[in-house]
């Protein structure tokens, strides 16, 4: 899979230039085409309903694939969000049941809780060198052993107070989605304005290297981990919100972990780590709402839509692809 | 830059302005204390037990021959607040269409719509089996002026709230298959459900093993509310007929997984005399096992799967299939004209819940059908059989 | 092709079987556990069983090894097992005459899947990982838009006849066919891994630009890896769908599955270490595993968390015996 890496050119590839443009220009021109399919039926794609749908939509996906994009960056992905996000509603749901008192106890709660399984699959992955591939998938594993034995149904209750953040809107566009984009500007200034973030990148393009110019590049690799993993606890609490309670298989039915990593290259982050960023992440998971609500709109089953996905998200990557041997 | 200002501010003025909130208003008791932890994890419900064996026997009221027509002590409800004048605008918010069962009951579905002029647009969402979005699809449905919006939940709990907000919309909303913890719902439209399901296989299978008989039980999978029934009703009757569970495993409806595991009880015991299901899917599969030890096949239960109908046709098993009709896609497209006719309706519309038995087999199993297709789909007389179905 | 061939270093057939040896260990154990956990496995009958339990696994093990040790991921197999399944089923819909050609179509079109899967990863450049989930979600979506989404028609007895039925042998009773065919496959794949192309697959994953500098057809070798990767699952689809018969749930999770096995044998995810005998010994061990775990009456929750442990501390021990300049990139 290390085809698209040519070692010489790497280290140019830092964080500048990677094809946000490219990712917005294809939404734009989603918006367009989607809007004239569904205008030739009779109907508008972006009225206020439309833009509420694609929003909301992309809330729980952009939290996931925000964290997904840390770890990417550095070279490595997480296939435990999924069960993640499941774990960290039922944690949260549980601890609030229903008293609003408890929602800032619980946030906490869930937050650690989620670092702590960050931190275990960082330190699996950095330490014991386990790749990052099996680490999160045993990980994925045992948090589901934990939800199979524990959890039936869904559990706990959050109070009304904790549901605005899943309801509430400004005008056509949600509260929990403008907190999400507002992480992702938090995520945007971390990856491009602090040492930190530079080292991430720096892990990813090339790990012996970084650890050569004397970056700590376990902690950097853990730190990711963590942040993502924290990401994917916000995801859940924010289901936890929408939902009403906490709900085991809230992430696996939506396949949070294999469409974060999609939502994360359709955004122009490289697979193998050291280029992208957030940017184009929240591009990718725009796109992939778009299509869903366009597909609603028309109509189409959702066997169609699966063809479709998989389809844009080959060709998305192998235009990037085409782009850099250009260069 | 006093100007800037004052734009700003009213910017802002505006955009508080537009703040408002789609959380679904509080009703009351209605939802909280059905969520409770403690009722959640057990799946036994002894009055809801005992009401749903008794339904086996009601006499349904309605139109002879046509069950999703038909009505188990139906308590009706004045639905003349909802009357208007066609043609009308049906939205269906569908939990998924990923199981054989969902498929055929939504392919008879649309058949009848079809058969309904007075429909002029049927506007479908598909949550895709995920709990967020068809909450976001059923608001996304509000917004479309729907005259009647049909809702077959994902899951109990979690779309209450969702339902909940629909009824506060003024559009009358239908539920089916799986409930919602409120009964805001013109109607809810059910078979008579998973305890009714369970104790009619089990007993069979009592009578069939006797008291010194072995059954082993293949469930599903674990924590989905229907199906637990079926077997917390299940493990009751075993229990007071004396019948030995061998085993409760799980398949998650793969062929190869359960054929494994009987292969397994099979080495381990010797020798099994009932099979019980939860899910009919793998039965065939299940026989096989037996068929492949060299072994006799087992009393066995399963459900309307065209493909075990026709195994125990062509063996002559001792068999009995209790169902979860499909043809229950058909009663809430009905259900909704009559509302919006101002006809009443029940308020818990009960379906019968026929059991195929070695005497009624024939008529539950049709050539050439998809070996999945479920016999009870109530689709034979409807335009375009077979092949709409195929 | 051999005679540039950089893999001909000394130091390599040592690493070729390196890993190998843990996995036999760990299995030999289970082995022998299984025969004092359940009577079944006091005589041959109940490890012939096993065997044929875990045909299909190993047989994917075997694709799926090429692809990871020449560098790669191939997360559609799974889809495409169950796609295979129901292809045959609806082509063949009952019909014994048409088992003649619906078997070479079945693997004609895992070969393609593989082809094209190798094609787009090594011309279009993209990340395997990608590319195959990518493919993932086309079969996943059209297998079903073609049949209406549920499963349609049914296999013949013909075809089912590898999967589900075995010949007598004196001493060992019932073999069934599908431990005949796995052992031909096995002696295959060993065949095939000590001669130059083998050796030139775990080259590429190992040292790409020296294979390529030594004049090595890089990208035609890794799009056999694929090819042979989708091969792997028609064979298994058709063991799968010969033993339990037509199911839309057959492939699910078969993917995530064979890359345990896969590394749980030894083989390093990002190539150029492992052996196939051992890629294959772990996906016997983890269905000797789940044997186990099942005749102790241990399932459900339990079973998923013992798995996770498992696959981390098997990678954790292999990666504390490799120097930290061998390990290799995460997902790259």
């Amino acid at each position: 899979m290390s085809v698209a890496v040519e070692p010489g050119v790497r280290p140019q590839w830092t964080r500048l230039g990677n094809p946000v443009a490219a990712v917005y220009g294809a939404l734009v021109l989603l918006l367009v085409l989607g809007s004239v399919l569904v205008a030739m039926r009779g109907g508008v794609l972006l009225d206020q309903g439309g833009i509420l749908n694609i929003l909301t939509r992309s809330t729980a996906l952009g939290l996931v694939a925000i964290g997904q994009t840390m770890v990417i960056l550095t070279g490595k992905l997480d296939l435990s969000v999924a069960y993640l996000i499941g774990l960290c509603s039922l944690i949260g749901a549980e601890t609030m049941a229903g008293d609003p008192g408890m929602i800032l106890p619980a946030v906490l709660l869930t937050l650690a809780c989620a670092a702590g399984v960050g931190l275990l699959n960082g330190l699996v992955v950095a330490k014991l060198k386990v790749n990052a591939f099996i680490a999160t998938l045993g990980t994925a594993l045992i948090i589901r052993g934990y939800l199979e034995n524990g959890y039936t149904g869904p559990s706990g209750q959050v109070p009304r107070v904790f549901q605005h953040l899943g309801y509430d809107r400004i005008g056509p566009v949600p509260v929990s989605a403008l907190l999400m984009l507002a992480l992702a500007g938090l995520a945007w200034w971390f990856l491009a304005r602090t040492r930190p973030g530079y080292h991430l990148y720096a892990v990813g393009g090339d790990e012996e290297v970084a650890r050569f110019s004397g970056i700590r590049t376990d902690r950097v690799v853990i730190t990711a981990h963590v942040l993502c993993s924290v990401a994917a606890g916000l995801a859940g609490l924010f289901l936890a919100s929408r939902l009403g309670s906490g709900a085991p298989w809230v992430g696996t039915d939506a396949g949070y972990d294999l469409e974060s990593i999609a939502a994360v290259v359709l955004g122009g982050t490289l697979l193998a780590g050291g280029r992208g960023g957030v940017a184009g992440t929240i591009g990718g998971v725009l796109i992939l709402a778009t299509l869903d609500t366009t597909f609603d709109e028309l109509g189409v089953t959702p066997f169609f839509k699966d063809v479709v996905r998989g389809v844009v998200l080959i060709v998305a990557v192998a235009l990037y692809a085409r782009r850099r041997m250009r260069r | 830059m006093r100007k800037a200002w004052l734009t700003a501010l009213a910017a802002a003025a505006l955009a508080l302005a537009a703040c408002s909130s789609d959380l679904p208003p509080a009703q009351g008791p209605s939802s909280a204390p059905e969520q409770s932890p403690a009722q959640q994890d057990e799946f036994f419900d002894q009055a809801e037990y005992e009401r749903q064996l008794a339904l086996r026997d009601a006499t349904p009221q309605g139109p002879e021959g046509k069950p999703w027509e038909q009505a188990l002590e139906p308590e009706m409800v004045d639905t003349a607040q909802y009357a208007k004048d066609g043609p009308h605008h049906v939205c269906f918010s569908n939990a998924s269409v990923d199981n054989p069962w969902r498929q055929v009951g939504w392919k008879t579905m649309q058949a009848e719509v079809d058969l309904h002029d007075e429909i002029a647009e049927f506007t479908v969402l598909d949550a895709e089996a995920k709990d967020d979005k068809q909450i976001s699809d059923i608001s996304a449905l509000l917004s479309r002026d729907c005259d009647a919006l049909i809702v077959s939940p994902n899951t109990t709990a979690t779309l209450t709230p969702a339902v909940e907000a629909a009824c506060d919309s003024g559009t009358p909303v239908i539920v089916f298959d799986r409930g919602v913890n409120t009964d805001c719902p013109v109607t809810f439209i059910h078979p008579i459900g998973g305890y009714a399901f369970g104790a009619t296989a089990a007993e069979f299978l009592s009578g069939e093993v006797g008291s010194d008989g072995k059954v082993l039980a293949l469930r599903v999978l674990p924590g989905v509310d229907v199906l637990e029934h079926r077997w917390a009703a299940a493990e009751r009757i075993f229990a007071d007929n004396g019948v030995e569970v061998v085993g409760a495993e799980f398949t998650e409806n793969d062929s190869a997984t359960a054929k494994s595991i009987v292969s397994d009880y099979l080495q381990r015991e010797g020798r099994i005399d009932g099979i019980w299901m939860d899910d009919g899917t793998a039965a065939v599969a299940v026989l096989e096992a037996f068929e492949d030890a060299g072994m006799e096949p087992p009393a066995i239960s399963g459900e309307d799967q065209q493909q075990f109908l026709r195994k125990w046709k062509d063996e002559g098993l001792t068999a009995l299939a209790p169902t979860y009709p499909t043809y229950q896609w058909r009663t809430p497209v009905i259900a909704a004209l009559k509302i919006l006719n101002g006809e009443e309706v029940p308020k818990e519309w009960i379906l019968p819940q026929p059991v195929v038995d070695s005497g009624n087999l024939d008529r539950y199993l049709t050539e050439g059908m998809p070996p999945l297709h479920y016999g009870l789909c109530g689709c034979q007389d409807m335009p375009g059989f077979p092949q709409r179905w195929r | 092709m051999t005679t540039t061939d950089p893999a001909s270093r000394p130091s390599r057939l040592p690493r070729l079987a390196d890993g190998t040896a843990p996995v036999l260990a760990v299995l030999a154990v289970l082995l022998v556990a299984l025969a004092f956990a359940g009577p079944a496995y006091s005589e041959p009958a109940g490890y012939l069983a096993l065997l044929k339990r875990a045909a299909p696994l190993m047989i994917l093990a075997i694709g799926q090894y090429f692809v990871i040790v020449s560098g790669g991921f191939d997360l559609s197999v799974g889809s495409l097992v169950t796609a295979e399944v129901v292809i045959a089923a609806r082509l063949i819909d009952g019909d014994e005459a048409a088992t003649l050609w619906v078997i070479p179509f079945v693997l004609g079109f895992g070969a393609l899947v593989g082809l094209v899967n190798g094609l787009i990863t090594t011309r279009l450049l993209v990340p395997s990982f990608i590319v195959t989930l990518g493919m993932l979600l086309v079969l996943d979506g059209a297998v079903f838009l073609w049949t209406g989404g549920s499963p349609r028609g049914a296999l013949s007895e013909a075809f089912r006849t590898i999967g589900r039925e075995g010949f007598d042998v004196p001493l060992l009773g019932q073999v069934p066919w599908s431990v005949l065919l796995l052992a031909a496959l096995v002696a295959a794949a060993v065949l095939f891994m000590r001669g130059g192309t083998g050796r030139m697959l775990v080259a590429i994953g190992d040292n790409e630009t020296a294979v390529r500098l030594g004049g090595g057809h890089v990208e035609r070798l890794r799009t056999l890896a694929f090819v042979l990767s989708g091969l792997s699952a028609a064979v298994a689809a058709i063991l799968l769908g010969g033993f339990a018969g037509v199911s839309a749930q057959v492939g699910d999770g078969l993917e995530f599955r064979v890359i345990t096995a896969v590394v749980l044998g030894g083989v390093v995810l990002g190539g150029g270490r492992g052996s196939v005998v051992a890629a294959m010994a772990g996906a016997l061990t983890l269905e000797a595993l789940f044997s186990l775990l099942n005749l102790l009456g241990i399932s459900g929750g339990l079973e998923s968390a013992v798995q996770g442990v498992i696959i981390i501390a098997a990678v954790a021990y292999a990666a504390s015996g490799r120097s930290v300049f061998r390990t290799r990139k995460g997902t790259s």
